[in-house]
């Protein structure tokens, strides 16, 4: 019940440098359950090393991460999905020689139970046994995944379910975007992380994406988004987050960060933006 | 008793000639981030041709070491335009296994043209030692020292004042921007593998000088040690190479002072494996960072498996079990019994290096694991054979995994340098084990093969012993490719990362298949074993482990019934048309080297 008002995912003082440089700055945030916020910057703020800061692909120097009130700064990547905690990436990572099925099928590895007995020691052992034997319960299992798999690429209409059985790298840019996006919904995901995924998609796929984002949001989905396209992220966002050059510059509802001089300043630039206040001013 | 002096001068004079070939691989590693396993061939080479100047030319000192500079740079630059350049858009993989072919094709050249016995290279210089302190040092040991300190000079001149040496630093430091300020790549290319080749001929020569000695087996050490030099500086970093090979000399002198001539290769092997470990990137390199995104997996070719219909398969295998029945020659069962042991070995490889995409080049060492094991239990505790072929499964499947283990953290090339390594140190403690190995003596009097207590001895019976435990081996092996771990493997291969963030760890997944692969091979060495009644160290060879991997890039990698069938095709079609032992491996060489240029996905496809 405490749990249940416990932020799904906070940071706090996060922060990671790379040589010279701090890509993430003593960020803090709070995501509460259920809510979506994106989080915009121009290129190179350090949008994409806090996802990999909070999915543990990266460490950071300072700060924590906890995920429903468990510390979980610092934990592996494979820990951090058997959490829950599931994310697309910027450019597309999809298994290009494994078909659509197979690609979805390993986000629904976390929750292999029959052929993956949690057995300390010699669980690896057991796990390679009943892959070759099979007990009825592991083809159930195998199975009852397989059915799900194909209701979550129902969710893409026709896009993706003809091509079921192809190799990934055959498809088109945009439906391996989706693959990703499917790949993370079958691993039942607490806290999905969507690293733009709609860049490079075309006005009616960008459509169909935003329409995808907003059904998983009402079903009551916690979402962190990076995002480019503003008018998406103004219409789905409980909350809008601007990072510039590793900082929080800005925080609050889409309409109140829109019109934020600093956001105006940061993707201007600074001589610019003085220079627009002077030009409507007179 | 010679001094600490002594072996001081001595690792810095052999450190110089390792940093000859280091500093090449580094160049190369640079500017097409590519280990070049031809580099040792090159060296090869040079060695020879300063043989042909010296013994049958006689030209002097200076002119010796222009004609080897010259040749082996000409070598180099033939290899670059017509072994790599083509290659340049392909899957990362294709590369690395050219220059694996290339090396074979050059080495087998150089033994048909000069015959595998070891030649004398004299020295040309006088035979004179001074006094230092209390060591001493020869005009050889200053010329090596020479050679290396210009080398060095030059090219330093070459990469800091010349518009090429520019070219050359840019395109290491980022090839597409290069090419986008009109930096001619391919001009660069040329460059840095004329250079490399020309400093790797000229040190092939200097080690020939050095111990008056040269045979055709100097190519795959200096490989080994100039990837050795190479990787402990950091790949790609050409003073690192430097230090690095240094470095490396220094070990192994000193090794050598202390425990002997044979622990030579076993310090430099362990020096990488602990460099790898704990410094990947090398005792130089700055801390790591996560490679770029892939849009899809790209290691290997891409490709859609050709499907081989069930029935198919059943009557091929019905059709070779039913051969002893009719009236074939006993070679002809000797062959295919071969072809069924190397596919038990292939059908491991192509897990390992095909499903699971860490491409090993000592996987030779599974097999001498598993027979040395299986031959001491039949031998020294009187295990019964099929028990202790079994026996030997386990044990290549569990001590291979944990050997391995360490690389688990390794991507794409360091898998490769990594395993090479590993297969090395097995090979070189079964010589030195001798308390339980018996050393270079080797085991003989190995029990024939039995089952239930039948001997099999009849050529049919060992026939039909191999294939039934191969076909065994395959089917278990289709079924765990259609289980949740054939794709966790795969997704493994394709993008470690992804595969990380969806909870697979890789620890866990990449020592099952070693554990799988490990078994079949080690099963294959165990057989080997009881059926040659003798081994040693070298029974089980790094040409086995190249000639594995051929036969796995030919049937498609990770495809079981490819693996099977590039067996057959590469042991029996040579045996079919007669031809003689030494041109078998040039040969396979060149297979290679087609199947990465026009096949990259082999006969039946990737899986």
């Amino acid at each position: 019940m405490a749990e249940q008002h416990l932020p799904m995912l906070s940071l706090r003082g996060l922060t990671r440098r790379f040589g010279g440089l701090t890509a993430v700055d003593a960020i803090d945030l709070d995501l509460a359950r259920g809510e979506l916020i994106s989080i915009i910057g121009p290129n190179g703020a350090g949008k994409t090393t806090l996802f990999n800061l909070v999915t543990g692909l990266d460490r950071p120097d300072a700060g924590t991460v906890s995920f429903a009130g468990q510390d979980i700064t610092g934990l592996s990547p494979e820990r951090l999905a058997g959490h829950g905690i599931a994310r697309t990436f910027q450019l597309g990572r999809v298994f290009g020689n494994l078909s659509v099925m197979d690609n979805v099928l390993i986000g629904a590895h976390t929750r292999l139970r029959a052929v993956k007995p949690a057995v300390p020691a010699i669980g690896p052992l057991l796990e390679l046994g009943l892959a070759l034997l099979r007990p009825a319960s592991v083809k159930a299992e195998e199975e009852r995944l397989r059915e799900e798999v194909k209701t979550i690429l129902a969710r893409f209409g026709e896009r993706l379910l003809p091509r079921i059985e192809q190799p990934a790298y055959s498809l088109s840019y945009a439906n391996r975007r989706r693959i990703e996006i499917a790949r993370a919904l079958a691993l039942k995901p607490r806290l999905l992380l969507l690293d733009e995924p709609t860049a490079g998609m075309n006005p009616t796929e960008t459509a169909e994406m935003q329409a995808l984002v907003a059904e998983l949001k009402a079903e009551g989905l916690t979402i962190l988004l990076i995002e480019h396209k503003l008018e998406m992220v103004m219409r789905l966002s409980d909350r809008v987050i601007v990072m510039d050059e590793g900082k929080k510059i800005a925080e609050g509802p889409g309409e109140q960060v829109r019109s934020d001089p600093k956001v105006i300043e940061a993707y201007l630039g600074h001589g610019l933006s003085g220079k627009a206040e002077q030009e409507s001013a007179a | 008793m010679a001094s600490w002096l002594d072996y001081t001068i001595n690792g810095l004079i052999v450190g110089n000639v390792y940093a000859l070939v280091a500093v090449g691989l580094a160049l190369i590693f640079g500017v097409s981030r590519l280990i070049n396993f031809a580099q040792g061939s090159i060296y090869l080479v040079g060695a020879y041709i300063g043989w042909v100047a010296v013994v049958q030319l006689h030209t002097p000192l200076p002119l010796t070491i222009i004609v080897v500079a010259v040749a082996a740079a000409i070598v180099g630059l033939i290899i670059e335009r017509f072994g790599l350049r083509p290659l340049q858009n392909s899957v990362r993989i294709a590369p690395l296994l050219a220059t694996i072919g290339i090396s074979f094709v050059l080495d087998q050249l150089v033994m048909l043209t000069f015959s595998p016995n070891p030649r004398a290279l004299p020295s040309q210089l006088p035979d004179v030692r001074f006094q230092v302190g209390n060591g001493t040092i020869g005009p050889l040991d200053l010329l090596i020292a020479g050679v290396g300190i210009t080398s060095a000079l030059l090219l330093f001149v070459f990469l800091r004042y010349t518009k090429l040496g520019w070219a050359v630093r840019a395109t290491a430091q980022d090839r597409d921007a290069a090419m986008q300020m009109g930096v001619d790549v391919n001009r660069v290319n040329q460059a840095v593998f004329g250079i490399a080749a020309a400093l790797g001929g000229v040190s092939g020569m200097l080690v020939g000088m050095y111990y008056n000695q040269i045979d055709t087996a100097m190519s795959l050490q200096a490989t080994l040690k100039g990837v050795v030099a190479e990787v402990v500086g950091g790949a790609g970093n050409v003073p690192g190479a430097v230090v690095g090979s240094l470095l490396l000399g220094l070990v192994e002198s000193y090794g050598v002072a202390v425990f002997g001539t044979s622990y030579r290769n076993l310090f430099a092997f362990l020096l990488l494996v602990v460099v790898l470990v704990l410094r990947p990137n090398g005792l130089f390199a700055s801390a790591r960072q996560a490679p770029p995104e892939p849009l899809t997996g790209t290691f290997i070719a891409p490709s859609r498996p050709v499907r081989i219909p069930r029935w198919a398969s059943v009557l091929a295998v019905g059709g070779f079990a039913i051969l002893p029945l009719l009236p074939v020659s006993f070679y002809v069962l000797q062959t295919l019994i071969n072809a069924w042991l190397l596919g038990m070995l292939a059908l491991s490889l192509t897990l390992v290096a095909g499903t699971v995409g860490q491409v090993s080049l000592g996987h030779a060492a599974l097999l001498a694991i598993g027979a040395y094991t299986a031959a001491l239990l039949s031998l020294t505790f009187s295990v019964p054979v099929g028990l202790a072929i079994i026996g030997g499964g386990l044990m290549s499947a569990a001590l291979g995994t944990l050997l391995i283990s360490p690389s688990f953290r390794l991507r794409g090339h360091y898998v490769s340098i990594a395993t090479l390594a590993i297969g090395e140190i097995v090979s070189l403690v079964i010589l030195n084990w001798e308390s339980v190995t018996r050393g270079p003596i080797g085991i003989s009097g190995i029990p024939p093969l039995s089952l239930f207590g039948y001997d099999l001895i009849s050529p049919s019976s060992v026939y039909w012993f191999s294939l039934a435990v191969m076909v065994v081996l395959a089917l278990l092996q289709g079924r765990l490719l259609t289980s949740h771990l054939g794709r966790s493997f795969r997704a493994i291969r394709d993008d470690d990362i992804a595969a990380r963030a969806y909870g697979l760890s890789l620890n866990r997944y990449k020592s099952l298949a070693f554990i799988f692969g490990g078994f079949a091979a080690g099963v294959s060495g165990g057989i080997a074993a009881h059926l040659y009644s003798y081994i040693n160290h070298e029974t089980f060879n790094t040409q086995q482990s190249i000639l594995a991997l051929t036969v796995v890039i030919l049937g498609g990698l990770g495809n079981v019934v490819g693996a099977v069938l590039g067996s057959v095709a590469l042991v029996g079609l040579p045996e079919v048309f007669r031809i003689a032992a030494e041109y078998r491996i040039l040969i396979y060489g060149i297979v290679l080297l087609l199947l990465v240029r026009f096949r990259p996905q082999g006969l039946l496809g990737t899986i």
